[in-house]
């Protein structure tokens, strides 16, 4: 048995997305910037994927610019508040310790520019409060930017309330919403969200394309120069067939976002339910606020890539914050801002699902995990000094 | 998965000399849980000849068949042809790490000598110090 198990690295495209995308290489072909008529239904192609990914946000199709992905989006959102924020002497920004790469790397790169980033921890259940966002804003603050939901501990963020805050003292809110886009109601207005990013191949749209959300206030600095596509703050012709597709995939996962939602949340609350049987092992983020498809895992006493690789033999295709598979010395960086120590942080498995899998599947993750767990653990000398009593078990 | 050769693999999914030794004559542990390898390797030996040896190893893929390999590069060999091996010598019977787990290698090899080095000092069987290189932390030897 095959088990895709990683759908928050990537998902499979929906026949309805490879649907989408197919007309915009065989017929609607053109340069949505050329005056013929070959050109101009690609640029009405383009227009109507923009208003429906407008629609699914709550916003208006001109707040929207179509990137190559969630980091582009990441990164133009916060430069340009950093931008605008340098203009009026205000260099601080706020953000959290848990945050995407895309995020952190920028944020990196802005402190070697002279701003000031502050950090929030992060409880050990995966979440921020809006309590915290509010204590730490400053009168230089210029930008505060919070992930709608964690990508490996499927935490959800209380964006609404800290995007209230930011509102309320009057500083610019971004939002990381790649885990959350089609998987979690979004409505910028609703939620006080003045720039969102997202990416199309995490609800089953086509990878290279991601969206920007920008309140329309907001003058959006450039990231790539050039023509003048995306009124002229992101140059390069339009990626039309991913831009479609990527309209498509969201339009349907919307349309079926709370179905989806149930029949995938049930799916995960087996599936920790029966994990959790595992002696000296422990959930990553919290019980309740937590994205459908997320189930993630410490298991004490072993190391993450071994696990990984052993699941890929049985079919199983899931991931790990594990230093091995990160390609670092660390692992990774959400479980140890968690609390979780360095010993137990390697040995942490996701296993990320999507409406396409099912209960057999699960069945199958609960009969072929538990035995690799208690075969690595039997190899393991970390497990030895646990069990012997030489050393004390954390989980 | 190409991740790894096929050598790796078979070590890794079939690792030769797992296990503890309950009357080791020779003890090695190197590395830790922070960084996310350990490797215990027992050795039993008779006439200055390896007749046993079993290793536990917490860590990944390339950990464990370096782990697998090491042992059966030195199973029924003298003590000073096991004081030879090297971590290139795992490697290439490994046909090959990755570039950034050739630090599993390294650790294969100080297990090995860790577990020699606690013969010669329960047997107080004198050695040059030198041969036995403290590992100061997991980022020296990392690719």
């Amino acid at each position: 048995m095959q088990v895709y198990a990683d759908n928050a690295a990537t998902t499979k495209m929906s026949r309805t997305a490879i649907a989408a995308m197919l007309p915009c290489m065989e017929t609607t072909y053109g340069n949505p910037s050329s005056l013929h008529t070959v050109g101009q239904r690609a640029a009405e192609a383009l227009l109507a994927a923009r208003e429906t990914v407008a629609d699914c946000l709550g916003c208006e199709a001109r707040e929207i610019t179509f990137t190559s992905g969630g980091s582009e989006a990441d990164n133009q959102a916060i430069l340009t508040a950093a931008h605008l924020g340098e203009a009026k002497g205000k260099k601080h920004i706020i953000s959290t310790a848990f945050e995407h790469h895309a995020v952190l790397h920028t944020l990196k790169k802005l402190e070697k520019q002279g701003f000031t980033v502050t950090l929030l921890d992060v409880h050990e259940n995966g979440m921020v409060t809006p309590e915290q966002v509010a204590a730490a804003i400053r009168e230089d603050t210029c930008l505060v930017t919070v992930m709608y939901a964690n990508n490996e501990i499927g935490s959800i963020m209380p964006i609404a309330e800290i995007g209230a805050v930011c509102r309320a003292k009057g500083v610019l809110f971004h939002t990381d919403a790649v885990q959350a886009a089609g998987h979690l109601h979004i409505n910028v207005q609703e939620q006080n969200i003045d720039m969102l990013s997202l990416s199309g191949h995490k609800f089953h749209g086509p990878k290279g394309v991601g969206a920007l959300y920008a309140r329309k206030q907001i003058p959006l600095s450039t990231l790539i120069e050039g023509g003048a596509q995306e009124r002229g703050k992101r140059a390069g012709t339009e990626n039309l067939p991913a831009i479609v597709s990527m309209a498509a995939a969201l339009r349907e996962a919307c349309d079926h976002m709370e179905e989806n939602a149930a029949k995938v949340s049930a799916l995960r609350d087996k599936l920790i339910a029966g994990l959790s049987q595992i002696p000296h092992s422990a959930v990553n983020g919290d019980g309740k606020h937590r994205l459908p498809g997320n189930v993630s895992f410490c298991f004490e006493g072993i190391e993450g890539e071994s696990l990984l690789l052993l699941l890929d033999e049985k079919g199983i295709c899931a991931s790990s914050g594990s230093a091995c598979t990160s390609g670092s010395l660390d692992p990774s960086h959400v479980l140890l801002a968690i609390g979780r120590p360095h010993e137990v942080a390697h040995g942490s498995l996701r296993l990320s699902l999507s409406e396409e899998n099912t209960e057999a599947e699960i069945d199958y993750l609960l009969r072929e995990i538990p035995p690799v767990v208690a075969y690595l653990r039997e190899m393991s000398p970390v497990w030895k000094d646990l069990v012997s009593g030489k050393k004390s078990f954390l989980l | 998965m190409a991740l790894y050769s096929e050598k790796v693999m078979d070590h890794f999914l079939h690792p030769r000399n797992v296990g503890e030794i309950a009357d080791a004559d020779g003890v090695g542990e190197v590395g830790n849980a922070v960084c996310g390898d350990i490797m215990k390797i027992y050795l039993k030996i008779d006439n200055d000849v390896i007749t046993d040896v079993k290793f536990n190893t917490f860590g990944c893929g390339s950990a464990i068949a370096s782990s697998s390999m090491a042992t059966e590069m030195i199973k029924g060999k003298p003590v000073s042809q096991a004081m030879e091996l090297t971590n290139k010598a795992v490697v290439t019977a490994l046909d090959g790490l990755p570039a950034h787990k050739l630090h599993c290698s390294v650790l294969a090899e100080e297990a090995v000598k860790a577990a020699l080095k606690d013969y010669y000092d329960k047997n107080h069987i004198a050695y040059d110090p030198k041969q036995f290189p403290d590992c100061p932390s997991c980022a020296h030897c990392a690719g």
